[in-house]
């Protein structure tokens, strides 16, 4: 059971997929100019990563494993990356078609979030069982929208304050990214040696 | 033989996949679309017609449609800028074709000129105006949304568009022009 | 837990968040006695002075008014009237400069005293509790008082609340650095005050009446306690002195610990606050029937000589103050009506003192830079401090608001509580980059409100606009419904024949018939007739005829009597109309033969004359149309075939006749108006067919003219002035008509459309009335289009 905290702990902060692993980077810009917005995303983003991480886990372990397929890993996750995503998009947009339309490219986006596919192939390099594998995908994506929301938290004020022209705009966001991503290193003071 | 096996099952995760989706897509087909109506609560419903379209409503459905957000004169910047929140798109500047002086006004009828036509009342989008044949026509002011919409049928040129004068109910405070009183 | 009362006789108090100690300037004025009231040369009374609506002006220009009286009535309790400050002439009545910060103008009474200050009559009550509550409320009402502290809301509204009170507050505070009004007023009048705190006492009934004053006011404070010592239920409350406790909330938590939640009226706390000063004016009012005329003023600041409280009238221009306590600074003027934290600067020293006025600063370029001068601190960039939220008394954060405020974000700004603030100017004071926080909020809250406004207009807008379009949906339906049961109608009426034309509808359906007879008639003579041209002419004739009927038909079916009248006689002026415009085609006109047409036409239509007044106005019109006719000729060269002209005149006259007809009045006589229409038919077909049937058709057309000319007489004046105008219309249109068949005449058209003016001016002259006029107007502007297009087309051409 600890050690299912201490993965879920671990990706979360110390490892943080977008600050720390720089996977997902893609979003984390481009969602984050609204709180409202980002929050969606974020939970668009969990319930792929979790699904695709138990879906990619499934479908290596009991069909491609058996078979001896393993050099169609990339292949086969992209397909169930894709179709999660597919269906996301469809229930986001029946149930909010605001946050769609607020969200609009970035949701089919998530097919190509390096983050999404990166937890797949990551539960399979570190042999992750079942389990660990849904823990796994699911803290990756604690751990994306924790950093989204602070981030667009940050952004929205940084939208009224008098921020020095020549920084305007993406450049003060690039220069809040890298701070938050020092600060996040921060974390690695929670691992024992 | 390998290779048939490994098409095979990528055939049939493909297939399974694609039945699911088509099903889903079934499941949570979306009927209508709200945006219209969010639009159109943005819009200033002076329903002008200055955008080319019969009134807001028709211009937030074709805003919805992919219509460009930039064509509400009487909205000014603003509308343009929370379309473009709404619709998450870049705000763009108002559409040259359209670009009128968007102060407040308000029609008033020279009522010493007023033949009594009744093709203002015609005009007018909102029911503002009120006359009937051969009587004099005026405008309910409160009503009047200054669409400018009754002043090219008049005949007799008898109606102007004045601006809404500032009272204390309604003027803004001008910072320019408001000096600062502090103490030291 | 130890009680509120118990609290505060221990003289411990509760705390509000913030709030700062500016410099204490209040030395200025606070040992000098109250200057008495000096009569200034004119009074400006804004007839709106306090938060709500302005009453009804019942006074004009040139009256003349005792001291105290009404000058305006007030009908709901949101507004208050006002009274004049002292006896003498009403000046004025005009939108001059009033205390706002926006320096715009609202509608004031100028009162040009005559330096007597006689009264009006009073009722002197020396007992108010032999009053009735309700007597008292309407007294209060009645002398127009309003809050006094600033805010300027009614207090008959604030008094006669349902509400169960638990405490009454009396806001003896003043907490603004200068401001020693409601100190001075205690020190000399705490007696009275204290009747006005019975009498509110006596109207709200509270369990405890608290008076909160600072312990900056140590002789203010020694005579309340004096006049208070003998009642129990009256706590004076000395309270550490910190800006801003005198505000309304920032008060009630000071000495009640509540907090007044957003939005919320105290009194849903069961507390009422009002103003020392108000307390004065209701005592003045309700025991010696003065209205509130007259207030406590402090004129401060370091640019003037002697400053002191004074009496001011209501509607003394600030200017007056300040000279009497000699300020003498012309080249560098910067007037602040309030105190230093919350005032606004005065655009000039013509504005008056009214009901909320309590402080004229006039400081010094040292004390208080003039922001027009260039010595004004400017602004700089916020440093994050976050001095403005420690000071903030409605524990907002300024900052926070600022940033927002700057980007217009108003969904944050509500977010913020940007509604909560009480602009009292404690975060602007503190503010180490000198923002004008305060400021922004304002515009803020203006845009905030503005937008509200036109929310709630979009809102009406678009209900209207659906309204409008169900309406017309609806009214497309009728209409196409009625058309097609009209259309069966006739249908049914066709196959029946004309024989059953006893009832009114049926003499309509009768008049249909005779029209399209006619039609048929027309076409015919076109096709009896060799001139291709004359036929064209016919049959548009007819065709036009037809519809002219056809409309008058309907018309008379719809509509009630008079209206009816008016549609006959537009419907004969467009016939008159088409007959010049047959004319025109033709174009083949004889000086003579007209000559004598015009002239019988003169004397047949001159024969009523006698009749009456209005029947010779009819007369005039139609002897200057006359003349205009001739006119026509005289010019054209043409000359053959005077007969064709004379038919289409008869033929005018004949469509007057039918049209006649459908009057509801001739209808009773139903036989007459066969008669008559056979007449008229025989009339049309001998014009087009006889030459010289001139003598008797000018017989018969004599006939049915008199009796147009009776019915006239029955006609009221309005159908008059509409058939004027018709008939103007109908000159119009038969010359361009003319025009478009001869294009040489062209210049000639403008002469006869100057003259068409000069003859609807003669109509304007004779029938003294302000529709003719309007009517005259319409025709002057539809010669003048008519000149201008003659000319275009001559040019054209």
């Amino acid at each position: 059971m600890t050690d299912y905290l201490l993965l879920l702990v671990g990706t979360v902060l110390v490892n943080n997929f977008v600050l720390v692993k720089f996977l997902g980077l893609c979003p984390f810009m481009g969602v984050s100019s609204k709180t409202e917005t980002a929050i969606g995303m974020s939970f668009a983003t969990t319930f792929v990563m979790t699904l695709a991480s138990l879906l990619s886990y499934i479908v290596n372990s009991y069909v491609l494993a058996p078979l001896g397929l393993e050099y169609l890993t990339t292949m086969t996750f992209i397909l169930v990356i894709a179709v999660v995503v597919q269906f996301t998009e469809m229930v986001v947009h029946k149930t909010s078609a605001n946050l769609y339309r607020l969200l609009g490219i970035f949701l089919p986006l998530i097919t190509t979030n390096c983050a999404v596919l990166g937890v797949a192939l990551l539960n399979l390099y570190e042999q992750h069982n079942f389990f660990e594998s849904i823990i796994y995908g699911f803290g990756a994506a604690v751990g994306f929208s924790l950093v989204l929301i602070m981030f667009s938290a940050m952004r929205e004020k940084l939208a009224n304050a008098d921020v020095p022209t020549p920084f305007k705009g993406s450049a003060i966001a690039m220069i809040t990214a890298g701070l938050m991503s020092l600060a996040f290193m921060g974390f690695t003071g929670l691992v024992k040696f | 033989m390998s290779t048939l096996i490994a098409i095979l099952v990528v055939g049939v995760i493909a297939t399974l996949f694609g039945a699911l989706l088509g099903f889903a897509s079934v499941q949570f087909k979306v009927i209508g679309d709200p945006l219209a109506e969010q639009l159109d609560a943005l819009l200033p419903q002076t329903q002008c017609g200055q955008c080319g379209y019969p009134g807001c409503k028709p211009y937030a459905e074709a805003v919805a449609n992919g219509e460009a957000i930039n064509k509400c004169a009487p909205g000014g910047e603003d509308t343009i800028k929370k379309i473009a929140d709404l619709m998450g798109v870049e705000v763009q500047p108002l559409d040259g074709n359209h670009e009128t002086d968007n102060s407040p006004k308000v029609a008033f009828i020279i009522e010493e000129d007023c033949i009594g036509c009744t093709k203002c009342i015609q005009a007018c989008p909102v029911d503002a105006i009120i006359g009937t044949t051969k009587q004099m026509h005026t405008i309910i002011a409160d009503e009047c949304t200054g669409c400018d919409l009754c002043v090219a049928p008049c005949p007799v040129d008898c109606i102007e568009m004045i601006p809404v004068a500032t009272t204390t109910q309604n003027w803004q405070w001008d910072l320019n022009s408001i000096p600062v009183t502090q103490i030291d | 837990m130890e009680s509120v009362i118990e609290r505060i006789q221990r003289g411990n108090f509760w705390q509000f968040h913030g709030g700062i100690h500016p410099p204490e300037q209040k030395f200025l004025t606070c040992t000098k006695p109250i200057a008495s009231a000096q009569i200034p040369e004119q009074l400006i009374i804004p007839i709106r002075q306090h938060i709500g609506q302005a009453g009804d002006l019942i006074v004009k220009v040139g009256d003349k008014v005792l001291k105290g009286q009404e000058l305006s009535a007030s009908d709901t309790p949101m507004s208050l009237p006002i009274h004049a400050p002292t006896s003498g002439t009403i000046t004025a009545i005009k939108s001059m400069a009033i205390p706002h910060p926006s320096g715009l103008s609202e509608t004031c009474v100028i009162l040009t005293p005559d330096g007597e200050d006689t009264w009006k009559q009073r009722h002197i009550c020396p007992d108010f509790q032999l009053l009735s509550k309700a007597k008292i409320l309407e007294k209060i009402a009645n002398a127009g008082i309003s809050g006094m502290g600033g805010a300027g809301f009614p207090t008959q509204v604030k008094v006669s609340t349902l509400a169960k009170i638990d405490y009454l507050i009396i806001n003896a505070a003043e907490c603004e650095p200068y401001i020693t009004a409601d100190d001075l007023l205690i020190q000399e009048h705490s007696p009275t005050i204290l009747d006005g705190i019975k009498i509110v006492d006596h109207l709200l009934n509270p369990k405890n009446i608290l008076i909160g004053i600072e312990d900056n006011k140590t002789k203010a404070i020694d005579a309340l306690k004096k006049a208070t010592a003998d009642i129990d239920h009256i706590q004076v409350c000395v309270i550490p002195t910190k800006y801003p406790s005198g505000g309304e909330k920032q008060l009630i938590q000071i000495l009640t610990g509540q907090e007044v939640p957003s939005g919320v009226l105290p009194s849903s706390l069961g507390i009422v606050m009002q103003n020392v000063a108000t307390c004065f004016a209701i005592a003045d009012a309700v025991i010696n029937d003065t209205p509130l005329i007259k207030r406590v003023v402090t004129v401060s600041g370091q640019a003037l000589e002697k400053p002191q409280n004074v009496w001011a009238l209501i509607g003394t221009p600030v200017g007056f103050l300040t000279s009497q306590c000699g300020y003498n600074n012309s080249k560098n003027r910067h007037l602040i009506m309030g105190g230093p934290m919350m005032g606004f600067s005065l655009p000039h020293d013509q504005i008056p003192v009214i009901k909320s006025t309590n402080c004229i600063l006039a400081p010094s370029e040292i004390e208080i830079a003039s922001p027009f001068s260039s010595t004004s601190s400017k602004e700089v960039e916020c440093i994050r401090c976050g001095q403005c939220a420690d000071v903030c008394p409605a524990q907002l954060l300024p900052q926070e608001l600022q940033w927002s405020a700057k980007a217009k974000d108003q969904p944050q700004l509500s977010k913020l509580n940007l509604f909560d603030c009480i602009e009292c100017g404690a975060c602007a004071y503190v503010c180490p980059s000198q923002i004008p926080l305060v400021h922004y909020y304002r515009v803020a809250k203006a845009e905030i409100r503005q937008q509200k406004l036109l929310d709630i207009k979009a809102e009406k807008a678009k209900v209207r606009f659906e309204a409008r379009k169900q309406r017309l949906e609806r009214e497309k339906i009728a209409r196409a419904e009625k058309h097609k049961k009209a259309a069966e109608a006739r249908k049914a009426r066709m196959n029946a024949g004309t024989t059953a034309a006893k009832s009114e509808k049926s003499a309509v359906a009768d008049a249909l018939a005779r029209v399209k007879a006619k039609k048929a008639q027309a076409s015919i003579n076109a096709n009896t007739t060799d001139s291709s041209t004359e036929s064209t002419a016919e049959n548009a004739m007819a065709k036009n005829t037809a519809e002219n009927t056809a409309e008058a038909v309907t018309q008379v079916d719809q509509i009630d009597e008079s209206k009816s009248q008016v549609a006959n006689a537009i419907a004969r002026a467009k016939a008159k109309k088409l007959a010049q415009k047959n004319q025109a085609q033709i174009d083949s006109l004889d000086t003579l033969q007209d000559n004598e047409s015009t002239s019988s036409l003169t004397s047949s239509q001159a024969a009523p004359v006698v009749i009456d007044k209005k029947a010779k106005i009819a007369a005039a019109i139609a002897k200057a149309k006359a003349k205009k006719r001739q006119a026509e000729p005289v010019s054209n060269s043409a000359n053959t075939q005077a007969d064709h002209i004379q038919a289409s005149v008869i033929e005018a006259n004949n469509v007057e006749a039918t049209t006649e007809i459908l009057k509801p009045e001739v209808h009773a006589k139903e036989t007459a108006i066969d008669e008559k229409a056979h007449q008229a038919k025989d009339i049309t077909s001998s014009g087009k067919i006889n030459n010289s049937a001139e003598a008797s058709e000018n017989k018969q057309q004599s006939k049915p003219q008199p009796a147009s000319q009776n019915d006239t007489l029955n006609l009221d004046r309005k159908a008059k002035i509409a058939a004027a105008v018709a008939k103007a219309k109908a000159k119009k249109l038969a010359e361009k008509s003319q025009q478009g068949s001869d294009a040489t005449s062209s210049t000639i058209e403008s002469n006869q459309a100057s003259e068409l003016t000069s003859q609807a001016n003669i109509a304007a002259n004779t029938v003294a009335n302000k529709k003719a006029r309007v009517a005259a107007a319409i025709a002057k502007a539809k010669a003048k289009k008519l000149a201008a297009s003659s000319d275009k087309s001559s040019t054209s051409e």
